[in-house]
């Protein structure tokens, strides 16, 4: 370990000696996220329990050099919490208080490390709505998914987790509190710095809590599975439900391989004799709900539906879409490991980004299964493969490069939800151009001149 | 080369964990502490870092495996299928082997039950029949009350306030070696009478054969029985697990039985899988598969065969069902339980809620982490006190008595039982 010792009994006498992890068999733990094949081991790790104490850290690791990396439950898909050597663990999981339920103005502040699933739940309690729904929002905290701009299955209608954060509580590398935002709907006093925070995937400063926007609840939903023998069909579907002007919540779809992965875990009866599943959710009023419904089965059925299965109360459509949630572990069912990517093209590109992810597939003679959100364009190719096998791990690499470019030249991005972290850090450059990158650098380099935030994920 | 369980474990078992984090919400220890060794993922990383040989086997392991509860609850949440029960037993069998954890007091205790009491249940039944002379004498109420118990350390102390309560009689005086079925026999089954279940709750084992035999079942249950090995192989003894269970197997042939009975859920989830145990042995081997799916739980044995739906109307009931762990996360029985309560007249359930979550009995566990194993037990009274249900219900004879304890400690009014007694009252007319 590099860390100082004077470092760590500093950190002790700030947080207790709880709240300070050393031990090997502590540390290894904290070596990964969700990401795979990525692993560093931290010099120390330790837990903030009030914005104050992260101030202490902050300012101890400004004064010593330490490098720190911020992390919440550690379910991130690009490496952003992956450690960097020797680094301070910043763990936000015991600041997990929701402070304030506000029926007034529709609004809920919560601790940085309060988990996804507690917002939705505390909101639903008030008969309001927090739509962003991840993968991971069982135990993904707040903190997390406003450091990576999360997205999840209700993009397409209702947005992502910036469309949502109101204000920000950020503790600057230099110990400083920032308040950025307020529960004003309008805003424009100087710039909008809390935008500046979102998505930055703890570079900037260190995320202690957020204030969130909430909705009315929609008072009714429906949700239905279709299957397809091809997977142009379902994409059609897709380009037909939007081109008769509906935003349905939800049009989520799985390939052969994800549905069968899926089905073995979550045992929802999904169909298995198809090449394509369309996870499709309409919801708002109840007139308007039954009337969308009716016109996606429709759209369905005149593009060659095999099956079409509503979900006969709220208890199935909770369960169907936990089942597509699951869908990246599920797949990890096959292989020892599945790399996850979420390139994403403009929505009207994606029947072809779908047809050019399989050919590259086939040309590198790699395994790999396909879901994702086709309703707004964010796909999930996920290569089936095994880390020790460092040939296939290559030609893995070369894939990505292809699928990529691909997105880039279709107009798309290189990372719709997960973010840069590591994963993705080659491509940025290319993906931004120099003028993004010059100012990304120098916005970082004046928040953080020390560098000891997060150093080395995004760019260097 | 010494042997090592985890670095001769099948790669792919300890690759299989993706690491994305879904167990973590479902692990008791770790929502507890938010410390991520203390969560499924965690510990699957230590035992990778000890198979890689990035980590040596260290007392801190050692401790960590035994701070697991076991429950399992991670294993219904992994969407990668990960095999957790298998890991975490060759874990703690490499800890064992390893000495690490040694210390006279606790070879010493082991060595008493784990190697001595537990692999001849005539011991057991012995220590029982001196309990229960002691309890029936009022020697324990005398000691209780005469302030002696006093000069015992704490821990002692708290255990001895846990000491079960020992039936008047045992399994084998209260049901015969073979019940036969009422009415027209469809099916031959063997009950497994189990181990403390057989001196503590043999009441429970009785109610069971009742309702088989109310059910078409020929019940056999020789009285003398054996250990499943599920104390043993969940407390890293091998060896001693493999040996119980060529003895279970010899002693219910398979093949002879429509189907093997157990009413433990924690003794169910190790019944189950034999074949794995004994994967090396030749002579064994493929009796063991067939053993494997010959075992079933009481629940999930009636709803398979249809229950016979009970003719009297017992009086009305409110009862809530608590999931034992290895019933729910290790057999996946979960509406099994449900369904049997609900085909009694007059009984209406009201579902308790996190009803999968452990009760911190656990095998053992309240005897070696009584901390987590009282924060658990709490936190399950609270729910169970949400319900306003006079019974709570459960299949496995750790949680019974961990609930039982539980209440009488807060001083509940609450009846603690196994939901196929209350299927046989509902036959007997109700009582």
């Amino acid at each position: 370990m590099a860390l100082a010792e004077t470092v760590i009994s500093e950190l002790r006498r700030l947080l207790g000696s709880d709240n300070v992890l050393t031990l090997k068999e502590d540390l290894i733990p904290y070596s990964f996220d969700g990401t795979a094949a990525l692993r560093q081991m931290p010099g120390v790790v330790v837990f903030a329990t009030t914005p104050e104490q992260a101030v202490g850290i902050l300012r101890l690791a400004n004064d010593t050099n330490t490098p720190v990396v911020t992390r919440g439950s550690g379910t991130g898909l690009s490496g952003g919490s992956v450690p960097v050597p020797d680094c301070l663990v910043l763990c936000l999981a015991r600041m997990d208080r929701i402070l304030e339920l506000d029926r007034a103005n529709l609004t809920l502040l919560s601790e940085a490390g309060a988990t996804t699933q507690a917002i939705s739940d505390a909101a639903a309690s008030a008969d309001l709505f927090y739509p962003p729904d991840p993968g991971s929002m069982k135990i993904s905290t707040i903190g997390g998914n406003v450091a990576e701009n999360s997205g999840g299955l209700r993009g397409l209608k209702y947005g992502i987790t910036r469309n949502y954060v109101m204000g920000l509580e950020v503790v600057l590398p230099n110990g400083e509190i920032l308040w950025t935002g307020n529960k004003c709907v309008k805003d424009v006093a100087g710039y909008s710095l809390k935008d500046l925070f979102i998505g930055s995937e703890g570079t900037l400063g260190v995320i202690t809590k957020v204030l969130l926007k909430l909705i009315p609840k929609p008072a009714a939903r429906k949700t239905m599975v279709a299957t397809f023998a091809r997977m142009a069909q379902a994409a059609q579907t897709v380009s037909d439900i939007v081109a008769a002007r509906i935003i349905p919540c939800t049009l989520e779809f799985l390939d052969r391989t994800t549905i069968h992965c899926v089905e073995d875990f979550a045992k929802v009866g999904l169909p298995l004799d198809c090449e394509a599943l369309l996870l499709m959710e309409t919801d708002g009023h109840p007139a308007a709900v039954a009337d969308e419904a009716a016109k996606m089965e429709q759209i369905a059925g005149q593009n060659g539906a095999l099956q079409l299965r509503v979900a006969k109360d709220e208890a199935e459509a909770t369960r169907l879409a936990a089942a597509r949630r699951s869908a990246f572990s599920a797949l990890a069912r096959v292989s020892p490991t599945t790399i996850l990517e979420d390139a994403t093209v403009p929505r009207s590109e994606l029947v072809r980004m779908i047809r050019f992810v399989e050919e590259v597939a086939k040309k590198y003679r790699l395994r790999i299964g396909t879901f994702g959100h086709m309703g707004d364009g964010n796909l999930h190719p996920t290569f089936l493969t095994d880390e020790r096998n460092q040939d296939e791990m290559h030609r893995v690499e070369e894939a990505f490069q292809e699928i990529f470019s691909e997105a880039i030249r279709l107009g798309g991005t290189i990372t719709g939800e997960h973010g840069i972290g590591v994963a993705k850090k080659s491509f940025l450059p290319k993906f931004a151009g120099d003028a993004q990158m010059r100012v990304m650098r120098e916005l970082r380099r004046a928040l953080d001149p020390k560098a000891i935030l997060n150093p080395g994920k995004i760019f260097d | 080369l010494k042997h090592s369980h985890l670095k001769n474990l099948d790669y792919s078992v300890v690759q299989q964990c993706m690491h994305c984090g879904l167990c973590l919400p479902t692990c008791p220890t770790y929502d507890a502490t938010k410390v991520e060794r203390h969560s499924p993922r965690g510990r699957i990383a230590l035992m990778r870092a000890i198979a890689d040989d990035r980590l040596a086997l260290t007392k801190a392991f050692a401790e960590e495996m035994y701070f697991c509860l076991g429950c399992l609850a991670c294993m219904t949440a992994c969407p990668a299928g990960v095999n957790y029960a298998e890991l975490f037993e060759h874990a703690r069998a490499e800890a064992e082997e390893s000495g690490l954890l040694d210390s006279p007091k606790r070879n010493l205790i082991r060595t008493f039950a784990i190697r001595w009491l537990f692999m001849d249940l005539s011991r057991l039944q012995l220590i029982g029949c001196i309990l229960r002379l002691y309890q029936r004498l009022g020697l324990q109420t005398l000691m209780r009350r005469s302030g002696v118990l006093k000069l015992l350390p704490k821990r002692l102390r708290e255990l001895e306030a846990m000491t079960p309560n020992m039936q008047p009689r045992f399994s084998a005086d209260l049901i015969a070696p073979v019940t036969p079925a009422t009415g027209t026999q469809r099916y031959r089954v063997a009950m497994l009478l189990g181990c403390a279940q057989d001196l503590i709750f043999s009441d429970i084992n009785r109610d069971t054969v009742e309702v088989l035999s109310a059910n078409g079942c020929e019940v056999i249950t020789p009285p003398a029985q054996f250990c499943c090995g599920s104390l043993h192989a969940h407390n890293g003894e091998w060896g001693l697990a493999q040996q119980l269970a060529r003895r279970q197997i010899d002693q219910f042939p398979p093949e002879d039985f429509d189907a093997i009975i157990t009413n433990a859920g924690g003794c169910g989830s190790h019944l189950k899988h034999y074949q794995k145990l004994l994967a090396d042995d030749p002579l064994y081997k493929e009796r063991a598969s067939l053993w494997d799916r010959k075992v079933k739980d009481i629940h999930e044995w009636l709803v398979e065969i249809g229950i016979q739906l009970p003719a009297n109307h017992p009086p009305p009931q409110v009862v809530t069902y608590h999931e034992s762990c290895h019933l729910a996360h290790g057999q996946r029985v979960t509406a099994q339980p449900r369904q049997l309560l609900r085909s009694i007249p007059n009984l209406k359930l009201v579902e308790l809620p996190e009803s999968s979550w452990c009760c911190g009995s656990a095998g053992i566990y309240n005897l070696i982490q009584p901390e987590m194993a009282d924060e658990l037990l709490a936190r399950k009274l609270r729910h169970i006190m949400s319900t306003d249900a006079a019974t709570v219900v459960t299949g496995n004879p750790g949680c019974l008595l961990q609930l039982i304890n539980g209440a009488r400690g807060k001083r509940m009014n609450l009846r603690v039982a196994h939901p196929v007694t209350l299927l046989a009252e509902a036959y007997r007319g109700g009582s």
